[in-house]
């Protein structure tokens, strides 16, 4: 493996990474303050890319569809947070588990009623496309390294809005003490709403992103969503560092599982056993870790509440 | 979700020859109309249905149910469909892990069996039966047909890889099967995996002339942008099934001049399938696709065996199901004794129609073609 692979591999896990952290940061950030499970959360982001696949076929404008996409589930989590969400916080997380769950098949076959079966297209702007050069003589796509900059830069600003501002302190009140926040006067009703529509529009400004270069289609929430799980166990429940620096671990892993099992195998045994045995195990890499990671601090990373 | 689509179609029977019988014939389509990958199925239905009513014979009688691609769903259903129903012939189905969890039960209890897509080897091979019928392709023809192809275009060194399942596997053993060439690198991607950035850099990395991929549905649709923005721009070629009509305006100019491989395209030129392209755009306003090409002509079977003989004398309905009376929209058709297809393959471009993405035939890549397994059947 030359030096250039592995850093092409190196910033493919990572930007794996990056979209797996926009996702995890809401899921991560509802259950943390809210302590509710939402496994809709995929749907938001199905639902951001079907709205920046149509928007972008409508206008031309790659822009304003991910602008509609970041407005529309927002606005789409608000609802559904008024509407369903409100209704769960007392009770206990099966409930919430089975009514998120019907949500799920809602939102799938609405979009499939509405949209057709059949993918949409959208493709990535036109002054993002193609490929940079990179040192070592390695080439990455352009749009992939917007995504890097684009997923870091959003963790930083997370970062800031929930350490520096006043909408960061009450929702790291309401993390710690929901009845004494409520106490105090805060409205806490409104809080979980901003709250949870931030984490969908988040969500369906993954999607968007994504869309761009995987298939705007049904079903394409619940795969990532398994992996959002996946991150916010390792990074800690509640936890926006822990998310971040789990998602990384887990795109990285992922992505040079895929690469080097094979290989490894491919030392000691035929090359069709060594495919077969090493992208099975390259499967199993991150659910290995998480193993490993709960094995070691049952709490994830960097738990919420040990901070 | 479950959903019931009934649909009996009245017409006025039409072309009632001397030898019809009015024994109804009643047909369970068990297909994949929601969730992923129902646009396949909905294509399939769609054929099947608009070759019932071009027929207008009111003796066909559809029951459509969907399956959500799921195994267990589909045995029940087809449990339901043969004993509740009492269908005649069970079709439909898309995928061929669900083919082969409904089919050798179903074949077991007397009901015939016509798959307009799913050719899983087995079937093909020493599992085949009397009452089943393939009328689409055994998994392995398309890819063979590349194979031929990468040796026509003179690839030295072809990367190739598909998702890691029984009908992945099938598609790799099937390129290699005509392919002379040498293999850079053979690799398993995980099923329903949509990044591909890691795989792209390894085509990369292995210094390859060609990529061979199988990657249906939404999968090949990711890989395809995402090998389009990598600035690999060594040939990519696969089977149709990544570049049929339903996913080509996702994929959008990425695809176009790739070479992929069909039994069946658009502008095969002959009259059944002029009338069928064009019915098909009238009645549904999009372009049919090649699955949409083997609803329509399992329903034409159907239909052509209704025309000699009585479904309920078995022996007769299953001879004039294998005589393949009908005008296949793919040309010139008829079953090898293992009663699977054998058929031209064709090579086909991806080429701009105006606005629309669409394909166009450039070369038969094997001519009339079986299947390898033919041997292993003991009809």
């Amino acid at each position: 493996m030359t030096l250039a692979l592995l850093i092409e591999q190196l910033l493919n896990g990572i930007q794996f990474g990056v979209m797996l952290f926009l996702m995890a940061a809401g899921l991560t950030l509802v259950f943390g303050v809210m302590g509710l499970i939402n496994l809709a959360h995929g749907s938001l982001y199905m639902i951001g890319a079907f709205l920046c696949a149509s928007v972008a076929l409508a206008t031309g404008s790659f822009w304003l569809g991910l602008a509609a996409s970041l407005a529309g589930a927002a606005a789409a989590g608000a609802v559904v947070e008024i509407v369903v969400i409100r209704r769960l916080y007392d009770r206990d997380h099966l409930d919430q588990v089975l009514a998120t769950f019907a949500l799920i098949l809602i939102f799938s076959e609405g979009t499939r009623w509405v949209f057709g079966s059949f993918p949409l297209y959208l493709d990535i702007p036109q002054a993002l496309q193609g490929a940079v050069a990179l040192p070592g003589g390695a080439q990455y796509p352009l749009y992939r390294l917007s995504i890097i900059i684009v997923g870091v830069l959003i963790a930083i600003g997370l970062y800031l809005l929930i350490s520096r501002t006043r909408l960061g302190m009450r929702i790291r009140a309401g993390e710690s003490d929901r009845e004494m926040i409520g106490a105090l006067g805060v409205d806490i009703r409104t809080l979980y709403t901003v709250v949870f529509a931030l984490g969908a529009a988040l969500a369906g400004f993954a999607g968007a992103l994504v869309g761009a270069i995987q298939s705007v289609q049904v079903g394409m929430g619940e795969p990532v969503l398994i992996l959002a799980f996946v991150v916010i166990v390792i990074g800690g429940i509640g936890s926006i560092k822990g998310a971040l620096i789990g998602a990384i671990l887990v795109g990285v892993v992922d992505t040079l599982g895929r690469i080097l099992l094979p290989e490894l195998f491919g030392l000691f045994m035929g090359p069709s056993q060594a495919t077969s045995v090493g992208s099975a195990l390259a499967s199993m890499a991150i659910y290995i870790l998480m193993a490993v990671i709960l094995a070691l601090k049952p709490q994830g990373l960097f738990a919420a509440g040990a901070q | 979700m479950k959903k019931l689509i009934a649909a009996s179609l009245v017409g006025l029977g039409l072309t009632v020859s001397a030898t019809a019988l009015a024994e109804p014939v009643k047909v369970g389509m068990i297909t994949t109309l929601s969730g992923g990958g129902s646009g396949l199925g909905v294509d399939v239905r769609d054929g099947f249905l608009l070759a019932a009513k071009m027929a207008g014979n009111k003796d066909l009688e559809v029951i459509v149910e969907d399956d959500a691609r799921k195994p267990d769903l589909a045995v029940q259903i087809a449990d339901k469909m043969i004993q509740k129903e009492k269908v005649d012939v069970l079709t439909g189905i898309i995928w061929s892990n669900l083919a082969m969890a409904v089919v050798p039960s179903a074949v077991g209890q007397g009901v015939f069996y016509l798959s307009p897509n799913a050719g899983p080897s087995m079937l093909a091979g020493k599992g085949c039966h009397e009452n089943y019928f393939n009328v689409a392709w055994q998994n392995d023809n398309l890819h063979e047909a590349m194979g031929g192809h990468a040796n026509s275009a003179g690839f030295k060194k072809t990367f190739i890889l598909a998702p890691n399942y029984p009908a992945g596997k099938d598609a790799l053993t099937g390129f290699k099967r005509f392919y002379e060439g040498d293999v850079a690198d053979e690799l398993y991607t995980k099923l329903g995996q949509t990044d591909y950035a890691a795989e792209i850099a390894q085509i990369r990395a292995s210094g390859a002339d060609s990529v061979f991929f199988f990657l249906p549905g939404g999968m090949g649709i990711a890989f395809m942008k995402q090998y389009a923005q990598s600035g690999v721009d060594i040939p990519v070629m696969g089977p149709a099934f990544s570049f049929d009509q339903g996913i080509l305006g996702a994929v959008g100019d990425a695809a176009l001049g790739v070479k992929n491989s069909s039994q069946w395209s658009k502008d095969i030129d002959n009259p059944a399938n002029k009338a069928f392209v064009e019915a098909f755009k009238a009645e549904y306003d999009r372009l049919p696709s090649l699955y949409a090409s083997q609803g329509f002509d399992t329903a034409n079977l159907i239909l052509s065996a209704m025309k000699k003989a009585d479904v309920k004398d078995a022996d007769a309905f299953r001879a004039a199901l294998k005589d393949a009376e009908f005008d296949s929209v793919r040309g010139d058709f008829k079953f090898d004794s293992n009663q699977h297809p054998i058929q031209d393959i064709y090579v086909r471009e991806v080429v701009k129609e105006g606005d629309v993405l669409t394909n166009k035939i450039i070369g038969i890549g094997l001519e009339d073609r079986s299947s390898a397994y033919v041997e292993d059947c003991k009809l």
